[in-house]
C-alpha cells in the first residue's frame, strides 16, 4: 500500500534520513520504532509531503507521492496525526473535526463519521462546544486521533500517539488504534514506547540515526535480546 | 461639540477599523505587517475615480469593481512579493512590505500625478451632504450614516465569513496551526491569498470612504491612514479581528476628541501616541491572546 524507496531527507544541511525503505500493506499495523532524533518524525512529514525528500521515491497505492502537495496527499488517503497532537486550540472541538473534514465534500458521511468519532470518543461530544486548547493532554489526543480519522483515510500515520500521557491514558488510545485498524484503516505508528507499539503491531522498523537497523514481525523483534535490551528494558 | 466630535469620530473610527482587519487577518495568518495595505487603500480611492471618470459608471457599480480589483492586487501582492519568501526570516518580508508600499505609491504618482485631487461629488447623491439626524446642536449627515452603515455591514459580513464559512474556520485553524492545518488538507497558499482578497477589499471601501468623506485623494494617502489602522489593529491586539474592530473605533474617537478639544494639528499625534502607549502598558492590546501554550 505505501512504499518507500532509498528515501534521503535533509533539514538544510543535516542529513535525517539516509535511504529509508520500508513498505506498509493494506490492513497491518506498521510501528517504526527508535529512540529520539532518529528520524521518525521525519519520516512521517515526508511521507505527508510537508518535508520533500531529496532523493528516493514514495508511493501509495501504486501512485508515486514523491513531492505531491499535502492536500494531495491528504485527498489520496494518507492522514498523520502529528507529533504534539497539533489541533487548533482556540477552535471548538467541534471546528476541529470539521477541519478533518476540510477536503470532503459530502455532508452526509462527514455527519456520519462525526457520529462515529463521537462514539470513538465520548469526552469529545461532552466538549463540542469547548475551544480545543482547554482539554487535557490526553483528551487533545484523543481529538487529534478523531480529527485525522474525518478525512476518511485509508492509511494513517500516528505520531507518538502515546507521549506525556498517563499509562491508563495510554492503554485506552492504543485499544482505540487496534480498533481503527479491525474497521479496515491502516496503520503505520511511530512511537518510543516499543513495548506497547510491538504489542499492537504487525510488524516493526527499527530507525536509527536515519536507517533503518532492523526490521521483521512485532513478535520476532520482541524476543530479539539487541531490543529488548536497548528498547523493551529488559536485560 | 461633545456630540459632534463623538459622532464624527465614531465615522472616522469606522474606517479605521474596516482597514485595521486587513492588518490584523493578514498578521494572523502569515505573522507579517502588510505596510503595503495602506496603499491599497490608496489605489482604491485611484480605481474609483478612474472607473467614474473614465468609464462613467454609477457609484454603486464602482464600488463593488474597485472592491474585486483591490482583492487581486491583494492576492497578487502577496503571491509576487510575499510567497517567495515565506521560509525567510520574517524580517525579509517585513522589509518586502515596505518595499512594496513604497513601489506602489511612486506607481500611482507616475499614473494619476503627485497633486491631490477632489473626490468626484457629481457621481454622487447629492442628499449625502445634508443632515440626516440632529442630537441638539450635533447633526449626523447622510454621508455619515451611509458610512457608518455599511462599514457596520461589512463587519458582519466579515465577522460571518471568519466564523462560520469552511474556508474562515481554515483562516482560523491555519493562524493557530499552520503545519496542522496543512497536515488537514488545507491548501495553505490559497488561504493565505483567501485572506489578502479579504482583507483587500474592506481596505477598498475603506479608501473610497476616506475620499469622499474629505473630498481629496492623494497617492501618500494610504501612509498616514495605514499607520492609523496599524495602530487601531495593535490597540486592539494584533491578531484579533474583534480587537481591530474596537481598536478602530477607539482610535477614531480619540482622535477627533483630541482634535476638538486639544487642536486638530495634533490630530494625527494621537494615533501614535495610542500606539505608544499600548506598547507600554499592555503589548497584546485590548483583545490580545496572552503566548501561554499548553503542551
Amino acid at each position: 500500500m505505501l512504499r518507500l524507496e532509498d528515501v534521503h531527507t535533509y533539514y538544510g544541511n543535516i542529513h535525517a534520513i539516509k535511504g529509508l525503505s520500508l513498505r506498509v500493506d493494506q490492513g497491518e499495523i506498521v510501528t517504526l520504532i527508535g529512540s529520539n532524533g532518529a528520524g521518525k518524525s521525519t519520516t512521517l512529514m515526508t511521507i505527508s509531503g510537508i518535508i520533500r525528500p531529496r532523493t528516493g521515491k514514495i508511493f501509495f497505492q501504486e501512485e508515486e507521492i514523491t513531492g505531491a502537495l499535502t492536500d494531495r496527499i491528504v485527498k489520496l488517503g494518507i492522514t498523520q496525526v502529528p507529533e504534539g497532537r497539533m489541533i487548533f486550540p482556540r477552535l471548538t472541538v467541534y471546528e476541529n473535526l470539521l477541519m478533518g473534514a476540510y477536503l470532503r465534500k459530502d455532508r452526509k458521511g462527514i455527519k456520519m463519521d462525526e457520529e462515529h468519532a463521537f462514539e470513538l470518543f465520548p469526552i469529545l461530544k461532552e466538549r463540542r462546544k469547548q475551544a480545543g486548547g482547554t482539554l487535557s493532554g490526553g483528551e487533545q489526543q484523543m481529538l487529534a486521533i478523531a480529527r485525522a480519522l474525518m478525512a476518511r483515510p485509508r492509511l494513517l500515520l500516528l505520531d507518538e500517539p502515546s507521549l506525556g500521557l498517563a499509562p491508563i491514558v495510554v492503554e485506552n488510545i492504543f485499544e482505540v488504534i487496534s480498533q481503527i485498524n479491525s474497521g479496515g484503516t491502516t496503520i503505520l505508528l511511530v512511537e518510543q514506547n516499543a513495548q506497547m507499539a510491538l504489542q499492537v503491531a504487525h510488524k516493526g522498523y527499527v530507525l536509527e540515526t536515519g536507517r533503518i537497523i532492523m526490521q521483521g514481525p512485532s513478535r520476532e523483534l520482541m524476543e530479539n535480546p539487541k531490543i529488548q535490551s536497548a528498547y523493551l528494558g529488559i536485560d | 461639540m461633545f456630540e459632534q466630535q463623538l459622532i464624527n469620530g465614531l465615522t472616522l473610527g469606522m474606517i479605521y477599523a474596516l482597514i485595521a482587519v486587513g492588518y490584523t487577518m493578514v498578521y494572523g495568518v502569515i505573522q507579517l505587517i502588510n505596510f503595503a495595505h495602506g496603499e491599497i487603500f490608496m489605489l482604491s480611492a485611484f480605481l474609483a475615480v478612474t472607473f467614474i471618470t473614465v468609464f462613467g459608471l454609477p457609484i454603486y457599480v464602482v464600488i463593488f469593481m474597485t472592491m474585486g480589483c483591490c482583492a487581486l492586487i491583494g492576492v497578487m501582492l502577496d503571491i509576487f512579493a510575499y510567497r517567495p519568501l515565506r521560509q525567510s526570516p520574517r524580517l525579509a518580508a517585513l522589509i518586502t512590505a515596505i518595499g512594496m508600499s513604497i513601489f506602489l505609491q511612486n506607481l500611482a504618482m507616475i499614473i494619476w500625478g503627485s497633486r491631490p485631487r477632489p473626490f468626484v461629488q457629481e457621481a454622487l447623491p447629492a442628499f449625502l451632504r445634508t443632515p440626516a439626524l440632529s442630537f441638539g446642536e450635533a447633526t449626523v449627515s447622510w454621508l455619515q450614516l451611509t458610512i457608518f452603515g455599511t462599514a457596520s455591514l461589512l463587519m458582519i459580513i466579515l465577522f460571518l465569513i471568519i466564523n462560520k464559512t469552511r474556508v474562515g474556520t481554515a483562516m482560523r485553524a491555519l493562524s493557530q496551526n499552520r503545519t496542522g492545518a496543512a497536515l488537514m488538507g488545507i491548501n495553505v497558499n490559497r488561504v493565505i491569498s483567501f485572506t489578502f482578497a479579504l482583507g483587500s477589499s474592506m481596505g477598498a471601501v475603506a479608501g473610497i470612504m476616506v475620499a469622499i468623506y474629505y473630498n481629496t485623494l492623494y497617492p501618500t494617502m494610504g501612509y498616514v491612514a495605514g499607520v492609523k489602522a496599524f495602530a487601531a489593529a495593535v490597540l486592539g491586539g494584533i491578531g484579533s479581528v474583534p480587537g481591530a474592530m474596537i481598536g478602530g473605533i477607539i482610535l477614531g474617537i480619540a482622535e477627533a476628541l483630541g482634535a476638538g478639544y486639544i487642536s486638530s494639528l495634533y490630530r494625527d499625534g494621537i494615533a501614535y501616541a495610542v500606539m505608544i502607549a499600548v506598547i507600554i502598558f499592555r503589548p497584546s492590546g485590548i483583545l490580545g491572546k496572552s503566548t501561554v501554550e499548553k503542551v
